[in-house]
């Protein structure tokens, strides 16, 4: 008796056990994907600044107007705004809501929706929001300032005359994406405008809604059955927290999953001859760079700033452990950016970094600390500095903390050579150039600890002078010249090493067309995917 | 008749040890969660990572960072923090993790019993194959077998649970195809069952979903062998060194003179004397998988409690580390509460 249900037991747990999976390939309309997002605090588009998070906000919300994901060379489009237009003095735009587009909830979209959704933005005052109050949107003027006249048309009243394209590239971003007012203020809790609501639910008119989110475990999104635009072939799409490379690796190989979005190197490489399965690249916004404390007497010599720009090996990073990952890159703006500077003038040049060196004030330099946080490119590209730059004879060290932990060090200006990322808050060229070119007052009593420029103790007020004319010419070919000079400047100039640009590098089945991650200026979009 | 006063005094003193063991269990307790706490508390208020940028970013103007860091309470002093945060947990609420924007409490309610489902299992594989295989290595001291049970162990304990995982992995989800792949349930089986515990397996059969419960089990089986087979590797070894020293002893040899079969010998008297010590063993080894096996979860994409804890503390999201720091050491006490409890349903002395 004993003896056969044991028997019986083990024969269960065998059947079960040896079952192969049901399905070797996703159905034609779910996309599956395979994703880093663990990074995902908030689906509010008014709070929402992180990538994971991004990605979802992009396909759920409609802004007023957007990029076209099979063209993103062209701009922004229009999208809830069918028009706009700019009055003389440049300070007031005013857009016409196109018809036709209806939210999730079955509300359709107005100029009311519009109005509520950027004054909640700039009144919530997230970490975001500096996005709309740089055009001197604040919580005092949102009544006057940002202004439904009636259900189609909305009206922006600026603070200076800045230029149409800076403006309208920062309401693509996330915090442009607009909200159903109705249902927001039905979930509102002490007046936060449905902020604790939109948090975990989402109600955009985008072709996408959330059905449910569990961070650090999966995203699932339906279509919008409002949506206004043809119907997505993709009508359900899960993107799966899924942190290592070689599961996510697996699971392609195996049909379980369409996309992969974290594949290292060596799992890249490991896909080359695995039939049914491809790898797309594509050029992204995030930049690597190292910078010099201005603090430190050393870091402060310009010369040993060049000796130490020629002497790191671009070309050797990038072809041995950043292959695929990152391209050399050496001016403030990504590639694919208005005004984006291809010149490299720096290359691994022992010669030219010596003599450079010799004519510093230091001809033997001196002790460096890199200060570098724990993640493996990092560590690999600050060895390959230490390694070149003690060629030099600097004494280089490595500190090696938590991201946090470097980043706190970073912003009180404590460290030597910081090793780091920046990537674009908005697709316009003065988000990078806000940063790494505008410093006009470099006490430790500004506190600028947003600007990379003060971070360094970079004091530039001429500098700075000229990047803020940038974000006020409203002639686009002219705005594009000052950005080349001010690049060429910088890179002869300033305190930054900028090193390389990040390649993205998806796998995913070979029958997956159009799949875009969004490249330099925006966020992926399932909507147009088919396979 | 019987005298009332009487039996309520010849009550009273029967009442009182076990009122008063009660009341030093919670003591003790109470006392150790509070020390816990306190300290974790203060290892994240001392951590050289500013709270306030872990929640607004480093893109935030100083506007924002100042009113973060005084709706986050950091300008009172630790002592106050800690009193405040204690009081907050006293009510139930655990805060919010910054990382996820939610209740810590819907958190671990999440994470929690994902863990407990896989732990759980482990230990059962563990303790399944472990125990016999100690007590067969014991009896059979310098066979084959015991040398297989060393081997077993021995790989357990130097084999990086990291690199077995992938191993794993590769080989039965990527090559034969027999388990399901990374997470707890394929795609198309999620939402099917309302949640009652949130351990899928146990909902799945609650609720009669006997195809879900295939898939989640499918999903299960090699994570939790995984962490099986590394307990069975520590609790077979304690297995075979407990059995070693009582069937030396003199009472062992006695009973084989008496002529009792050697089954009655090895499972009726050795073995009932180490029940005690495998107890402790086993305890400790569930509460080891409790904590959540971090690499393991990574691997296999597995929500639990480990990577949620690490995470979040990487990302100084505190709200969450101490939710779960209250979470693991209450089961570290209820586990030893619960191993006391048992010892004295064993053995005879300790009651």
């Amino acid at each position: 008796m004993k003896k056969n249900f044991v028997a019986a037991a083990v024969a269960a747990i065998m059947s079960v056990g040896v079952a192969a999976p049901v399905f070797a390939e996703t159905p034609p309309n779910m996309l599956v994907i395979a994703n880093r997002i663990d990074d995902i605090k908030t689906l509010d588009p008014g709070e929402s600044f992180e990538f994971a998070g991004s990605d979802v906000s992009r396909n759920v919300y409609e802004k007023l107007v957007n990029f076209d994901p099979l063209d993103l060379d062209a701009g922004y489009q229009p999208e809830l705004a069918e028009s706009w237009e700019i009055s003389e003095d440049g300070k007031t735009i005013t857009f016409t809501i196109a018809e036709g587009h209806v939210f999730s909830s079955g509300n359709p979209v107005t100029a009311k929706d519009a109005e509520f959704s950027l004054r909640r933005a700039v009144l919530l005052d997230k970490t975001p929001s500096f996005i709309l109050t740089q055009f001197g949107l604040t919580a005092d003027n949102v009544e006057e300032t940002i202004k439904a006249t009636d259900d189609r048309t909305l009206v922006l009243t600026l603070d200076k005359p800045y230029a149409l394209s800076f403006v309208l590239n920062c309401l693509t971003s996330t915090i442009g994406g607009i909200v159903d007012m109705a249902s927001a203020m039905e979930n509102e809790v002490d007046g936060d405008m449905g902020n604790d609501w939109l948090r975990t639910n989402t109600v955009g008119s985008g072709p996408y809604k959330v059905v449910e989110w569990k961070p650090n475990e999966s995203v699932l999104m339906d279509l919008n059955p409002n949506f206004h635009g043809d119907k997505p072939a993709m009508e359900r799409v899960i993107v799966q927290h899924i942190q290592e490379s070689a599961t996510q690796r697996l699971q392609l190989e195996r049909g379980d999953i369409d996309v992969a979005r974290n594949l290292s190197p060596e799992d890249v490489a490991g896909l080359a001859d695995v039939e049914g399965v491809k790898v797309v690249d594509e050029l992204r916004g995030r930049l690597m760079y190292f910078s010099a404390n201005q603090k430190k007497e050393l870091m402060a010599d310009p010369k040993v700033i060049e000796a130490l720009k020629y002497a790191t090996d671009y070309a050797g990073m990038s072809d041995s452990f950043l292959k695929g990952q990152y391209t050399v890159h050496q001016a403030f703006l990504p590639l694919t950016f208005l005004g984006a500077l291809e010149e490299k003038p720096y290359s691994y040049d022992m010669d030219a970094a010596k003599a450079a060196l010799a004519e510093s004030g230091f001809p033997d330099c001196g002790p460096i600390k890199i200060s570098v946080r724990d993640a493996q490119e990092r560590m690999d590209i600050a060895q390959s500095l230490q390694n070149t730059w003690g060629q030099l004879g600097c004494d280089v060290e490595l500190i090696v903390g938590t991201g946090a932990q470097t980043l706190d060090r970073y912003r009180a200006r404590e460290h030597d050579i910081y090793l780091g990322a920046w990537g674009p808050d908005y697709p316009d060229p003065n988000t990078n150039a806000g940063t790494f070119a505008v410093n006009p007052d470099n006490s430790d009593e500004a506190g600028a600890t947003g600007l990379l420029a003060w971070r360094n103790a970079w004091g530039i007020p001429e500098m700075s002078e000229k990047t803020l004319a940038a974000v006020v010419e409203n002639d686009t070919e002219k705005r594009k010249q000052m950005y080349l000079d001010l690049q060429r400047e910088h890179q002869k100039t300033s305190p930054f090493g900028i090193m390389f640009q990040q390649i993205e590098q998806n796998g995913m089945g070979a029958s997956v067309e159009n799949f875009v991650a969004g490249g330099a200026t925006t966020e992926v979009s399932y909507w147009v995917i088919t396979k | 008749m019987t005298d009332m006063t009487n039996g309520e005094g010849r009550r009273g003193p029967s009442f009182a040890p076990w009122l008063s063991k009660t009341l030093t269990t919670l003591v003790t307790v109470a006392v150790t969660l509070l020390g816990l706490l306190f300290v974790t508390f203060m290892i994240g208020r001392v951590m050289p990572i500013d709270p306030v940028l872990a929640v607004i970013g480093e893109r935030a103007t100083q506007a924002q960072y100042d009113a973060t860091y005084l709706e986050l309470g950091l300008d009172k002093p630790l002592l106050v923090q800690f009193g405040i945060y204690v009081s907050d947990v006293l009510q139930g609420d655990l805060g919010k993790s910054i990382r996820t924007g939610q209740q810590v409490t819907t958190d671990i309610a999440r994470v929690f019993p994902a863990t407990l489902e896989l732990a759980t299992l482990g230990t059962l594989i563990g303790v399944a194959i472990g125990v016999p295989l100690g007590v067969l290595a014991a009896v059979k001291r310098g066979s084959w077998i015991d040398q297989v049970a060393r081997l077993v162990g021995l790989v357990g304990y130097s084999m990086p649970i990291f690199w077995l995982g992938l191993v794993g992995l590769l080989l039965f989800y990527g090559i034969l195809g027999w388990v399901a792949g990374p997470g707890r349930l394929g795609i198309f089986y999620q939402g099917i069952v309302e949640p009652i515990t949130g351990m899928l397996l146990v909902d799945a059969a609650l609720r009669g979903e006997w195809t879900v419960f295939r898939d989640a089990f499918s999903h299960i089986i090699l994570p939790a062998a995984l962490l099986g087979y590394y307990s069975l590797a520590y609790i077979s070894r304690m297995t075979r060194s407990f059995m070693l020293e009582q069937l030396s002893a003199e009472y062992v040899i006695t009973a084989r003179v008496k002529g009792l079969s050697e089954w009655q010998v090895i499972w009726g008297h050795a073995f009932r004397n180490i029940r005690i010590q495998l107890i402790t063993v086993i305890a400790l080894a569930y509460a080891n998988l409790l904590e959540g096996s971090v690499l393991t979860e990574i691997i296999f994409a597995w929500p639990g409690i480990g990577s949620y804890i690490t995470t979040s503390l990487l990302a100084n999201d505190m709200n969450s580390v101490l939710g779960g720091t209250i979470v693991i050491g209450s089961i570290f006490v209820g586990i030893n509460i619960l191993s006391d409890l048992l010892y004295r349903f064993f053995d005879p002395r300790a009651k």
